[in-house]
C-alpha cells in the first residue's frame, strides 16, 4: 500500500530518522524530541531508560502510531508512516503493534476474557473462533482460573498481566511498552519482565521504557535518552544479538 | 459474520449502560414518558372521535334533521314584557313542503319533545315525551329491548301507549315488568307497549342532562296524533316567577335522503326553502355527515396538535439522552484512547456510542410502548372512556425513539471519536 524506503532493510522492523516533536502548551514551545535517529530489527529487545522528562514516553508513542513526529522521517515495516491515514494508522495498531502501558488500561465493564477478546473486535474477527486462543492467552499469563473476574478484582501484577495476553492477541510484529512495571513491586516486576523475556524468546521484537537498571539484563540493547537526544547506547554482550 | 459482529457490539453498548443502571435508567425516563404519552393520548383521542363518529352515525349519515329554535329576537320581546306568548318554529306545512319539493327525499318523520314529569306509582323522574311516526324507526336506529314500536293503528286511534327508553325503566320500575304497567304524564296514563335502548344516541338526550351534569335517556314516545291532543300546540313555562308560552307546532323533523349525494344537495335546497317561508330564523339543520367530515377534521388537527406535543417531548428526550451520552464521552476518554489504541477506528467509537444510545433509547422507547399500551386500558377501565391504541401509533412512536437516539448520539458519538489516541490516552 506504501512504497518501500530506498534502504530497506528486511529484518529492519523500525527506521526512523531526525524525528522531532514540538508541544505547544499556551505560548510556550516544549520541545520533546530534538532529533531522533534509530532503527530496531526484528527479534530485538530494546529498553530506552533516562531521567523524566527526556522524551521517552514521547518516543515511543511516535513508534507505537498513537501520535506524529513533528518533523522527520518514520517507516514501519518499511512503510512510511507519515503517508498512513487515520484508519490505517489503526489497523497498523491493532494489527501489527502490542501495547502495555504502565496504568494496565484495561476496560473495566469488561471480564478477563473480554479485555483480551478486544483488539480482535476490532479487526473483525469472529470471537467464537479465537475463544480456544484467548483462554490459552490467559493461562499463558498464569490467568485461567480468572477469566470471568472484572478488573477491579485483580491484583496490579494480574492486570497487567491481563494488558499483556491483550497484546498479543493479533499476534503483533511489536510489542511498545511503557514503564509497564512501574506501578508493581519488585517480585511482580520479575514474573513480568519473565514472560515479556519469554516473548522476545520466541521472536516477538520488544521496545520497553523503564527507568529500572534490572530490565537492562532482559534487554539485547539500552538505549539511554537525554533532553529529547539519544545520549548512548549500550549492547548488552550477555544478551548477544539476535539478527 | 457482519451481524454477530454487530450483536456483540450491541451486548457491549448494554454492559457499559449498566454500569450507571440509576443513570441509565432515568435518561431513558425521557423516552418512556414521550413514548407513553404519544400511545396513551392518540388511543384516548381515537376512542373518543369513534365515539363522536358512531354517535353521529346513529343519526343516519342519509338524514338532514331540522330543529325548531326559538329566535333571539323573541327573547328581547320578552324581556320587555310586551308579549306574553311567542311562535316560531317548523310547522306542518314544512312538513309536506320538504316532502313535495325536494328531490331526493324518502320521507320526512316530525317529532314532538315535550319536557314533562313521567310517573310510575311513587316514582318519579323528569324527561322528555316525544310525539311522533311509526316511521320514525325506519330514520332512527331503534334498538328493541322488549314489545314493539308505535304502529299506525296507535297513530290513527290517538292511543295512549308508550315505548319507553330503558334508562327510564331501570328508574321507574326497579321491580315491575313495565310492559304490563303504564306511565302517566300530567293527568293522562300511558300503557308501555315497548322498551328501547338508545345509549350513544345524543341527539334525543335532553340538552341539560341531570344534576350531576350527565347525560340521561328518559324518553318515551307516544303517537304523535295522541300527543297533539294531549298536549295541545301551546307550551306553558313556568320558570324563575314569570311565566311564558310558547307555540310550537314540530321541534323537530328528520328528514331521510335518498343517497348521501342528495344530502348535499337537500341541505341547500331545504335551507332555501325554509329561509323563504319563515321571517324568523327559528330553525336550525344539523347535517351529521357534515358532522362526520367536521368531526374528521377535528380528529385530524388533534393528531397534529397530538404530533407536535409527541415531538416536543421525544425533543426533550432526546436532548436529555444527548446530555448523558456527552457526559459519558467525557468520562470513558481513557476508554476511548484505548480502544483507539487496540486497533478501533474513528467509525468503531461512533458506531458504539451510537449503539449506547440507540440502546437508551429504544430501550426507553420499549418500555414506553408497554405504558403507553397499559395507561389507556387503565383509563378505559376506570374513566369508562373509550380507548383505541392503534398499531400505527405504536410503531411511529417507537420508530421515533429509535429515531431520537441516533439523531442526539450522532453528537457525543462524533465528539468521542474526534479524539486523538494519545491525548485520549492521556485522560485522567
Ligand atoms: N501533551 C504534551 N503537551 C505538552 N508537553 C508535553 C506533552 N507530552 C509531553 N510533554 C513534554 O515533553 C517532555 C517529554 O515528556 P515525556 O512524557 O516523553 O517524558 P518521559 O521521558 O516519558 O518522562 P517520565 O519518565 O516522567 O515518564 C516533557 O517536558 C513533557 O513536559
Ligand atoms: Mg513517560
Amino acid at each position: 500500500m506504501v512504497g518501500h524506503t530506498q534502504a530497506a532493510d528486511c529484518t529492519e522492523v523500525i527506521r526512523i530518522r531526525g524525528v522531532e516533536k514540538v508541544f505547544q502548551v499556551g505560548e510556550v514551545l516544549v520541545q520533546a524530541l530534538r532529533g531522533i535517529d534509530l532503527s530496531i530489527r526484528q527479534g530485538e529487545f530494546v529498553a530506552i531508560m533516562g531521567p523524566s522528562g527526556s522524551g521517552k514516553s514521547t518516543l515511543l508513542n511516535i513508534l507505537g502510531c498513537l501520535d506524529r513526529p513533528s518533523s522527520g522521517e518514520y517507516f514501519l515495516g518499511g512503510e512510511d508512516v507519515a503517508r498512513m491515514d487515520d484508519d490505517v494508522l489503526s489497523s497498523v495498531r491493532g494489527k501489527r503493534l502490542g501495547f502495555i502501558f504502565q496504568s494496565y488500561n484495561l476496560i473495566p465493564q469488561l471480564t478477563v476474557l473480554e479485555n483480551i477478546q478486544v483488539p480482535l473486535i476490532y479487526q473483525q474477527e469472529d470471537l467464537e473462533e479465537h475463544r480456544d486462543r484467548c483462554i490459552e492467552l490467559g493461562s499463558l499469563v498464569g490467568l485461567s482460573e480468572r477469566l470471568d473476574h472484572r478488573p477491579n478484582q485483580l491484583s496490579g501484577g494480574q492486570q497487567q498481566r491481563v494488558a499483556i495476553a491483550r497484546s498479543l492477541v493479533n499476534e503483533p510484529l511489536m510489542i511498545l511498552a511503557d514503564e509497564p512495571t512501574g506501578n508493581l513491586d519488585s517480585q511482580t516486576e520479575i514474573e513480568v519482565l519473565g514472560i515479556i523475556n519469554d516473548l522476545n524468546k520466541q521472536g516477538r521484537t520488544i521496545v520497553l521504557v523503564t527507568h529500572d537498571e534490572i530490565v537492562s539484563h532482559y534487554a539485547h540493547r539500552v538505549i539511554h535518552m537525554k533532553d529529547g537526544l539519544i545520549d548512548r547506547e549500550v549492547i548488552n554482550e550477555a544478551q548477544g544479538v539476535v539478527s | 459474520m457482519i451481524s454477530a459482529h454487530f450483536l456483540n457490539t450491541v451486548q457491549l453498548g448494554i454492559k457499559s449502560l449498566l454500569v450507571h443502571k440509576l443513570r441509565s435508567g432515568l435518561t431513558m425516563l425521557g423516552i418512556i414518558f414521550g413514548v407513553c404519552s404519544v400511545i396513551a393520548m392518540l388511543a384516548i383521542g381515537e376512542g373518543a372521535s369513534f365515539e363522536a363518529q358512531e354517535r353521529i352515525k346513529r343519526l343516519g349519515s342519509e338524514n338532514i334533521i331540522i330543529n325548531s329554535i326559538k329566535p333571539p329576537e323573541d327573547n328581547q320581546q320578552n324581556a320587555s314584557g310586551n308579549s306574553f306568548s311567542v311562535e316560531y318554529g317548523i310547522t306542518y306545512k314544512d312538513v309536506s313542503r320538504i316532502q313535495d319539493t325536494i328531490p331526493g327525499v324518502e320521507r320526512v318523520v316530525p317529532l314532538r319533545i315535550i319536557r314533562e314529569n313521567i310517573r310510575f306509582d311513587r316514582n318519579q323522574e323528569s324527561g322528555q315525551v316525544i310525539g311522533t311516526l311509526p316511521s320514525y324507526a325506519l330514520v332512527h336506529n331503534v334498538d328493541l329491548v322488549a314489545g314493539r314500536f308505535l304502529t299506525p293503528t296507535d297513530e290513527q286511534f290517538q292511543r295512549n301507549v308508550c315505548v319507553i327508553t330503558e334508562d327510564l325503566v331501570r328508574k321507574l320500575f326497579p321491580y315491575q315488568d313495565p310492559l304490563k304497567s303504564s306511565v302517566r304524564v300530567k293527568d293522562s296514563y300511558y300503557d308501555v307497549v315497548g322498551v328501547v335502548d338508545e345509549t350513544g344516541s345524543a341527539e334525543q338526550r335532553p340538552q341539560m342532562g341531570d344534576s350531576m351534569g350527565k347525560a340521561v335517556d328518559n324518553n318515551i314516545y307516544i303517537p304523535l296524533s295522541t300527543a297533539r291532543s294531549r298536549f295541545g300546540e301551546m307550551l306553558v313555562n313556568r320558570s324563575s316567577g314569570s311565566m311564558s308560552a310558547e307555540r310550537v307546532e314540530l321541534h323537530r323533523l328528520i328528514v331521510r335522503l335518498t343517497t348521501p349525494a342528495a344530502v348535499i344537495s337537500g341541505e341547500r335546497q331545504i335551507q332555501h326553502l325554509l329561509n323563504h317561508f319563515h321571517k324568523k330564523k327559528d330553525f336550525e339543520l344539523i347535517v351529521p355527515l357534515q358532522l362526520l367530515r367536521e368531526a374528521e377534521e377535528t380528529k385530524r388537527m388533534f393528531n397534529i396538535v397530538l404530533g407536535s406535543i409527541a415531538a416536543i417531548s421525544l425533543l426533550v428526550g432526546g436532548i436529555g439522552i444527548m446530555n448523558i451520552m456527552l457526559a459519558t464521552v467525557t468520562e470513558r476518554t481513557r476508554e476511548i484512547g484505548v480502544r483507539r489504541a487496540l486497533g478501533a477506528k474513528r467509525k468503531d467509537i461512533i458506531v458504539q456510542f451510537l449503539v449506547e444510545t440507540v440502546v437508551l433509547s429504544i430501550g426507553g422507547g420499549l418500555i414506553g410502548v408497554v405504558f403507553g399500551i397499559v395507561v389507556p386500558l387503565l383509563v378505559s377501565w376506570f374513566a369508562d372512556m373509550k380507548t383505541i391504541i392503534t398499531a400505527w401509533s405504536v410503531l411511529m412512536a417507537f420508530g421515533i425513539s429509535g429515531l431520537t437516539g441516533i439523531i442526539f448520539g450522532i453528537y457525543p458519538a462524533s465528539q468521542a471519536a474526534k479524539l486523538d489516541p494519545i491525548d485520549a490516552l492521556r485522560q485522567e
